[in-house]
């Protein structure tokens, strides 16, 4: 706050200037109400203690007095300073009655014909009975006390002690708590609860928490004296003295722009067990609606979304359900964003958030020929439907182009090929293929048949597989022994009964007629081998 | 303890690089920059970390990092590389990269060169040149590649308008993270785990080698070469996991150790004592690995220069030749043996830790709480 109070004072241009000292007043008003609730809902003062705390409260946020005082000391002769009797009076108000003091007796020293009224009027200073933290007097016994100082100073005010000095007689008034004298100080007073505190300090030191409202309305209707009307912020006050916890709550919310001072502030009356628990329609009590509130406000932002992501953890009815839904909805323009948010959903065990983003992002991979990062994105989120989805685009790839792309990438599935089964007929297919590459015939035949027959070949495919057998079939040696041809055989004739007829003329039957010689090839091939294995096995060495 | 100076900036940080003394010259470093992303602008700026003669106004701790000037940028700034004392190279989640320019004398920085669309893609279900971001970057004056994840590998000279040398399609998944091997080699990480080098002065798109785990292919983000051994190669992977290759020796890693909780982001070796390692993640830790720990007492059949090498215990590497005549202290390295030191350098957990840089005795660090930590006593 105070960085943006220097910058409001050296910025350039006036209306940022006007911008950062309005932000600067919101901010202060803030401390303010926040101070305010600590001592009267948190620290729950009792009469005695409250009105210290409430002048502690007053000394806090009204700081000039500090400057004034050090600009006063430091020039030649105080006494003499224009600002004197004013810094006197604000200190008298403050109830800082030592400092007051120790003024006065720069005074007395100044202008020996008021030294000894200075004297009087300092020695009633002094002997003001005060609450003192760790004392044990009781509050009877400082109200005795203080009647009696308070008969005193009367008594001195009749005699006309003070006459001679104007100053020194509205200082003796102010510490009877005249209140036209108070009024009078309107303008040091700056506000209507600095003259609360005053006034309650100088008549009633041991006023109660249940009489405050009574004392801070009137107190208010003085001060403003029926020209302005009440501002938000001392309807905000005013309901705190009051204890209405709720209608602080309300009217800040009102008062202010964004869900962050309400949402901090019911959470920490809550933790403090002073909020009953509202029954609000949804179910949820009023600090769970503020923070979801606050937080859903988080995640619109585009930064602050994870901070968001914390403020949900700690509502326990609605946060998870809410975290799920806004955190689905977080817009992924990179990868590493992407990996963040994921990385927050697997913390909470969100699966079925993880499963949707990976497959939004394996999607948009697909689209943009990605198929690498694809089948990432469906291993992160385990999801074989979209892996066997992707192993489909780069089997109908092969089909169309005889070649595989991305063999980088198919080459080394390693494990995750066990994801779904396309993908792994996917990597067994190319591995048949290395195989024959590197001419390991019988490794290459075997892995065939057992691709063939271990069902998780698609349909379509299953040509394919089949014309891949004929140049295994028509090797010099044998490669398929006899038991394998059987099998080939009977795969061949499972997949010539279950072949789909179609009835459209022209370019299917044709496609049907070179298919239909593809099988006659592979058949007699087939028979031929199974001939020669027959032989082979039946002879001396194969046996 | 080294003290940490803590700088909250209002924007989440991804990148920090130092600034490079200039060779010989006995200075520390004392200049580093900064992107940010995830803002709706973003901001590439430079920091100064000097002493200060006497505390100024703004009331900073002594030693706290200043802003000296920051330019705008479009998209998210997911790499920052320093090309020269005055130029700093950045790639974005536009596709995107450029070139600023610090002028020192009036403390700005301009745009000095860009190249729009260095990386994009083309796919048939996206429209012509939709943009991929890029997502490493590496300089070696005058030289810039650049890796994105359409998976392609762009290589850029300063001054020149297009690109020297584009690989298209080098990789079917996004390459993460890319460093230079030697000069005409480079070695790049992708998202199904794999290490590719490629060899400029050869044609064709093909890597010169692949390596990769026979496990799970977990993603890998960050690739770190040795200082001094350029064979010796340390990734970090998206299980946190910090591996270190040797890329001579086969196509499986010398060690895997198990390091963080969530993704690794950045890993460096620290540039003068490559016996210390740098590791930064997503769960917000930043961990100093120190593996200097000299065994005297271990026998062994080479004596190199007063530095003891360990004796040769691979879990996993099928290291057969003995006939190494240096041997790095990360090869040789059993964990299960030798013990690695592994300190974590944050006072406290925060959100995760994006990016970090070492040079001499200074480290810096950017974090997605907004916050920017440097040390200058690394080693006290």
């Amino acid at each position: 706050m105070e960085e943006m109070h220097q910058v409001a004072i050296a910025a350039k241009d006036p209306a940022i200037g006007r911008q950062f000292s309005s932000q600067v007043s919101i901010l202060s008003a803030m401390e303010l109400i926040w101070n305010l609730c600590e001592i009267l809902f948190i620290e729950v003062a009792p009469a005695g203690a409250l009105l210290l705390h409430l002048l502690d409260w007053v000394r806090l946020h009204v700081c000039e007095v500090d400057s004034l005082l050090a600009d006063v000391l430091g020039s030649e002769n105080p006494s003499k300073h224009d600002s004197f009797w004013k810094l006197v009076t604000i200190l008298v108000l403050q109830g800082r009655l030592d400092e007051a003091r120790q003024m006065l007796s720069k005074e007395a020293d100044a202008s020996p014909s008021s030294a000894g009224m200075c004297r009087i009027l300092g020695d009633l200073m002094r002997t003001m009975p005060v609450l003192s933290p760790g004392n044990t007097q009781t509050l009877t016994e400082l109200e005795l006390k203080w009647q009696h100082w308070h008969e005193e100073c009367e008594r001195h005010l009749q005699d006309s002690t003070f006459a001679a000095s104007p100053h020194l007689e509205s200082l003796c008034k102010i510490m009877l708590g005249d209140e036209a004298a108070l009024l009078e100080q309107k303008e040091l007073l700056n506000n209507w609860y600095h003259f609360l505190v005053t006034r309650l300090l100088y008549s009633h030191p041991t006023v109660k928490p249940i009489d405050l409202h009574l004392y801070a309305q009137s107190s208010l209707d003085l001060f403003l004296g029926g020209e302005s009307s009440p501002e938000p912020l001392d309807n905000i006050l005013l309901a705190a003295f009051e204890f209405d916890i709720h209608q602080v709550i309300k009217e800040c919310s009102i008062a202010l722009s964004n869900w962050w001072f309400v949402a901090h502030l019911t959470d920490l009356l809550d933790h403090c067990k002073l909020l009953q628990s509202h029954n609000l329609y949804f179910g949820s009590n009023m600090r769970e609606f503020l923070l979801l509130e606050y937080a859903s406000g988080l995640f619109a932002h585009h930064s602050l979304w994870q901070l968001g992501v914390d403020y949900f953890d700690y509502c326990p009815e609605l946060g998870r359900v809410s975290l799920e839904l806004h955190i689905e909805r977080i817009p992924l323009s990179t990868e590493q964003k992407a990996l963040k948010v994921l990385r927050i959903c697997e913390q909470r065990q969100m699966t079925e958030q993880v499963r949707s983003i990976c497959k939004i992002l394996a999607m948009n991979a697909v689209r943009n020929n990605r198929l690498g990062s694809a089948l990432s994105w469906s291993i992160r989120a385990k999801d074989a439907a979209f892996a066997t989805l992707v192993s489909d685009r780069f089997l109908k790839d092969y089909c169309e182009r005889g070649s595989f792309s991305d063999l980088d990438l198919i080459d080394n599935l390693g494990p995750a090929m066990m994801l779904s089964d396309r993908l792994t007929f996917l990597g067994k297919y190319r591995e048949f293929h290395r195989f024959y590459g590197e001419k390991r015939l019988t490794d290459a035949a075997s892995l065939l048949l057992s691709l063939m027959t271990s069902q998780i070949a698609p349909r379509s495919f299953w040509v394919i597989l089949l014309i891949d057998a004929l140049p295994l079939l028509e090797e010099k040696e044998v490669v398929f022994s006899a038991e394998q041809t059987y099998e080939l055989m009977r795969c061949l004739e499972d997949f010539a009964s279950r072949r789909p007829v179609w009835r459209e003329p022209g370019v299917q039957r044709i496609q049907e007629d070179v298919e239909n010689t593809k099988l006659e090839m592979l058949r007699l091939a087939l028979a031929r081998n199974l001939g020669r294995a027959i032989i082979k096995e039946g002879s001396l060495e194969g046996s | 303890m080294e003290e940490i100076y803590a700088k909250f900036v209002s924007q989440k940080i991804s990148k920090t690089r130092w600034r490079p003394v200039p060779p010989g010259s006995l200075q520390t470093a004392d200049t580093f920059a900064a992107g940010s992303w995830d803002n709706e602008e973003n901001y590439v700026s430079l920091w100064s970390i000097g002493d200060f003669g006497n505390l100024d106004s703004d009331g900073g701790f002594e030693g706290d990092h200043q802003l000296l000037c920051d330019i705008r940028h479009h998209g998210d700034v997911m790499d920052l590389q320093f090309f020269d004392q005055e130029r700093i190279v950045a790639a974005s989640s536009t596709g995107c990269v450029t070139v600023f320019l610090h002028h020192p004398n009036n403390q700005t920085l301009s745009v000095s060169q860009q190249w729009t669309a260095a990386h994009y893609h083309t796919g048939p279900g996206s429209p012509s040149c939709g943009s991929a971001p890029c997502t490493g970057v590496v300089c070696n004056n005058p030289e810039i590649v650049t890796v994105g994840e359409d998976g392609r590998i762009n290589l850029f000279r300063a001054d020149h308008k297009e690109a020297v040398r584009t690989i298209d399609n080098a990789d079917s998944s996004t390459l993460h993270a890319v460093t230079f091997l030697r000069t005409p080699e480079i070695l790049t990480v992708n998202s199904i785990g794999q290490l590719k080098i490629w060899d400029f002065r050869k044609q064709g798109n093909e890597p010169s080698q692949i390596l990769s785990l026979t496990g799970d292919r977990v993603p890998l983000h960050c690739v770190d070469r040795h200082p001094n051994q350029q064979h010796v190669v340390a990734t970090g992977g998206q299980d946190g996991m910090l591996s270190i290759w040797d890329v001579r020796q086969g196509t499986m890693p010398v060690s895997l150790l198990k390091a963080h909780e969530a993704e690794m982001w950045e890993v460096h070796f620290h540039p003068s004592n490559p016996d210390h390692l740098f590791t930064c993640s997503e769960d917000g830790s930043l961990w100093h690995w120190d593996a200097s720990t000299d065994v005297p007492e271990k026998s062994s059949l080479f004596n190199q220069g007063g530095r003891n090498s360990t004796f040769l215990s691979h879990s996993i590497s099928n290291q057969a030749s003995v006939h190494q005549s240096l041997i790095s202290s990360w090869l040789s390295t059993d964990p299960a043996k030798d013990r690695i030191e592994i300190t974590s350098l944050l006072p406290s957990r925060t959100l995760s830790v994006n990016s970090l840089d070492v040079l001499g005795p200074c480290l810096v660090c950017g974090t997605d709480s907004e916050a920017i930590y440097v040390t200058k006593q690394l080693f006290s």
